[in-house]
């Protein structure tokens, strides 16, 4: 049986960095093209400089990717953040383009990497799921077809002639959620985005997309929920640093995405990762390690983390605040801790300096990550600020973490907690059985 | 139950019949249009004129007052300013009338225009989340704008009515008018509009562009003031036929200027070929800019 998604040789570049970056306004674009004969004069003075100069502009957002998909088959593309996930799903849904290489696909592709594009709050759910429908590449009478049973799915039948403006974020997404899961495509390309919203929710997306694949539809799922890929997916393709790590069965292709810190080392290197501020000082590696000081892939729940930084800084800076900033993989701030409500005060010379955070009896729910930002400022104008730099990962260790439930809807993090019955004012007791 | 509405489904798609294949790559060059594809996303194309037009008039307090309003202060301004104060000739029609059914299809023109060069940076975020035809969003922004015009035709005819004015058989010609204008708008919209999604500055220049171009067509004067010797080159504006052409065909000022229309017919076909062939070949880089 031929495929029905052939990817081969797929690549993206983009186009980073300050020098040749792309005028983006046209007083911009004006200025870099008179000043372009002297920029070019300058690179035929030096070519071997130059040319390592544009190849450094250049990202390979994902590089020479080939893979095949059959039909009827489930397949999870797993990978960290950057590792070429987004930019594999968009070249897939045609909503941008390879650089080279070619994908060809047999059969009708939906994807969905968001619900709800277009929802207009002005608009009717009526109109709304019309408009939604249409972008999503299905036809009016299509949409007529199902109109009642989406209806139904979505549970706001009563609302569907009032603006979308009144409804509440739930019913938003419920109604969203119930168009596109009434897409009727061969291949459906998904994006992990899609299992956020409540537990009850997920819950839905998940055992929709069960159904769907019991039908024998082929789907695409981008995740780096491990645990999701697990239970929908019959095989499995990682991505790293924009090229195909592995391509294989759902188990050893979750092996390869665990080993992959072991392999790089745990010390992640900034130099190159996005940022923002004015310079005069910057974060340049990131570790965790453990309360030993040793580097730790996972934290053993409930024991000490070590964050550890090491800066470049280039001018003397006096009271400097630093802020470690922890996020959930979706993307929500969990907690920020900084050295000035630790009464820490930080004074740098210029060099070197590495500096520590520790985070006392962690209690991260297994399976889960919370992303690490860094950010350093001093009286007020942001110094350095880099987001996503590494990620502190959990694994159950022992009887007591295994307790804590992996569900994300419970929240990434758990506390110390101690239960009991009240016995230590039972003058309370009295009043309220008074009262009743 | 799904698999029974999947297989409805099917019959409705002629599509689905034959395996439906697709390839994904690098396009290079120059691309014109796909019909096909624009005609299957002809009910997208629909429903996001529709959404224009009812966010247009839900989101403002007046409503449906806006279409008539914009022409009808313009007009008022222009009557006292240009009629009353300078004295402005206008063709032996009350000044008022005059300037109205000129400004019925330049606020039409102008609205477009800047309706369509925002159409990509306001829907930015379908852009980067889903794959359609990214012409439909120029395109449904002139045909949502064709509603306005209605509107404000309906104005003019009652305006029409009070000086007692009756329309000449050149009323025939309307449509071609209209035509020539959505032709320049989205032409010109959609070099703006692929312009305006990479530099942030286009905006800007858009509305100051809109501001002279009023001045380079007959709004506020009759086009008899322009000198002979120019007048070809001044109805090289495709403007400069239409608002001319809507004062023949309505007002009777002056016989149907054929070779300003056709002139302007012209231009508006090249204008929007041009704005085709700049969007097509712009339209891949949009979601990674957008």
């Amino acid at each position: 049986m031929s495929p029905v998604i052939q990817v081969s040789n797929l690549s993206k570049a983009y186009r980073i960095g300050k020098k040749l970056e792309r005028a983006d306004s046209l007083v911009g674009l004006l200025r870099d093209t008179l000043t372009a004969p002297l920029r070019n004069l300058r690179m035929m003075r030096h070519p071997a400089s130059a040319e390592s100069e544009r190849d450094k502009e250049l990202h390979w957002a994902l590089r020479d990717v080939s893979f095949d998909l059959q039909k009827g088959e489930v397949l999870g593309v797993i990978g960290r953040n950057g590792a070429g996930k987004s930019t594999l799903l968009k070249i897939l849904s045609r909503i941008s383009e390879p650089t080279s290489g070619e994908v060809k696909i047999t059969g009708r592709v939906a994807s969905l990497l968001e619900v709800g594009t277009g929802f207009h709050p002005e608009l009717t759910g009526r109109e709304n799921v019309y408009l939604n429908g249409t972008i999503l590449g299905m036809r009016k009478k299509e949409i007529d077809h199902k109109f009642d049973e989406i209806a139904e799915f979505s549970g706001v039948e009563k609302f569907l002639d009032t603006a979308v403006k009144r409804y509440s974020s739930g019913m938003k997404v419920r109604l969203a959620f119930a168009v596109a899961a009434h897409l009727d495509p061969e291949i459906l390309i998904i994006d992990e985005v899609l299992a956020v919203g409540d537990a009850s929710f997920q819950k839905r997306c998940i055992d929709r997309m069960l159904e769907i694949s019991r039908e024998g539809r082929t789907i695409l799922f981008v995740s780096h929920n491990i645990d999701l890929v697990d239970r929908l997916c019959n095989r499995a393709i990682v991505l790293r640093g924009g090229g195909l790590e592995f391509k294989g069965n759902v188990q050893d292709a979750i092996a390869c995405y665990m080993a992959e810190d072991s392999q790089q080392g745990t010390v992640r290197d900034l130099t190159r990762h996005v940022r923002s501020g004015d310079g005069r000082a910057r974060f340049v590696q990131v570790e965790i390690q453990n309360a030993a000081g040793h580097p730790c892939d996972f934290h053993s729940i409930g024991e000490t983390v070590r964050v550890v930084m090491t800066l470049d800084v280039n001018f003397e800076l006096k009271d400097v605040g630093i802020a470690v900033v922890l996020s959930s993989a979706s993307g929500n701030r969990v907690v920020t801790s900084w050295n000035r409500e630790a009464d820490t005060s930080f004074h740098f010379n210029q060099g070197q300096h590495r500096i520590y955070c520790e985070f006392e009896d962690l209690k991260l729910r297994p399976g889960h990550e919370l992303w690490v930002s860094l950010w350093m400022e001093d009286t007020g104008s942001v110094v350095d600020h880099v987001e996503s730099v590494t990620e502190i990962r959990s694994r159950a260790h022992d009887e007591a973490s295994r307790k804590l439930s992996t569900d994300r809807a419970q929240g990434v993090i758990a506390l110390n907690q101690r239960w009991g019955l009240d016995r230590r004012n039972p003058a309370t007791t009295k009043n309220l059985g008074g009262s009743l | 139950m799904n698999a029974k509405i999947g297989m409805l489904s099917q019959k409705q798609e002629p599509g689905a019949k034959l395996p439906h294949e697709m390839l994904i790559r690098r396009t290079e060059g120059w691309q014109l249009i796909n019909l096909s594809e624009l005609y299957r996303y002809r009910d997208l194309l629909w429903f996001l004129t529709w959404k224009n037009v009812k966010v247009l008039y839900a989101q403002s307090v007046i409503g449906i007052g806006w279409a008539v309003l914009q022409p009808l202060l313009s007009m008022l301004v222009f009557t006292i300013v240009f009629g009353m104060f300078a004295k402005m000739e206008s063709d032996g029609v009350p000044y008022a009338l005059f300037s109205f059914c000129a400004l019925v299809p330049w606020a039409y023109f102008s609205n477009s225009l800047l309706e369509t060069g925002n159409s990509l940076v306001a829907q930015a975020d379908m852009l980067s989340k889903v794959y359609f035809p990214r012409l439909v969003l120029p395109l449904s922004a002139i045909l949502a704008k064709l509603v306005d015009l209605g509107i404000a035709l309906v104005v003019l005819a009652g305006m029409m009515l009070w000086y007692q004015r009756a329309p000449t058989i050149g009323i025939v010609v309307l449509p071609l008018l209209v035509v020539i204008m959505m032709m320049t708008a989205g032409g010109l919209g959609m070099i703006l509009t692929s312009l305006a999604i990479q530099y942030r500055d286009v905006k800007h220049a858009m509305n100051f562009l809109v501001q002279l171009l009023m001045y380079a067509a007959p709004v506020v004067y009759p086009a008899s003031f322009v000198p002979e010797w120019l007048q070809p080159y001044y109805a090289l504006n495709p403007m400069v036929g239409v608002i001319e052409g809507f004062r023949a065909a309505l007002l009777g000022t002056r016989p149907m200027p054929w070779d300003w229309i056709l002139t302007g017919f012209l231009i508006a076909i090249v204008v929007f070929l041009i704005g085709l062939l700049q969007f097509r070949s712009q339209e891949r880089i949009f979601a990674d800019v957008a």
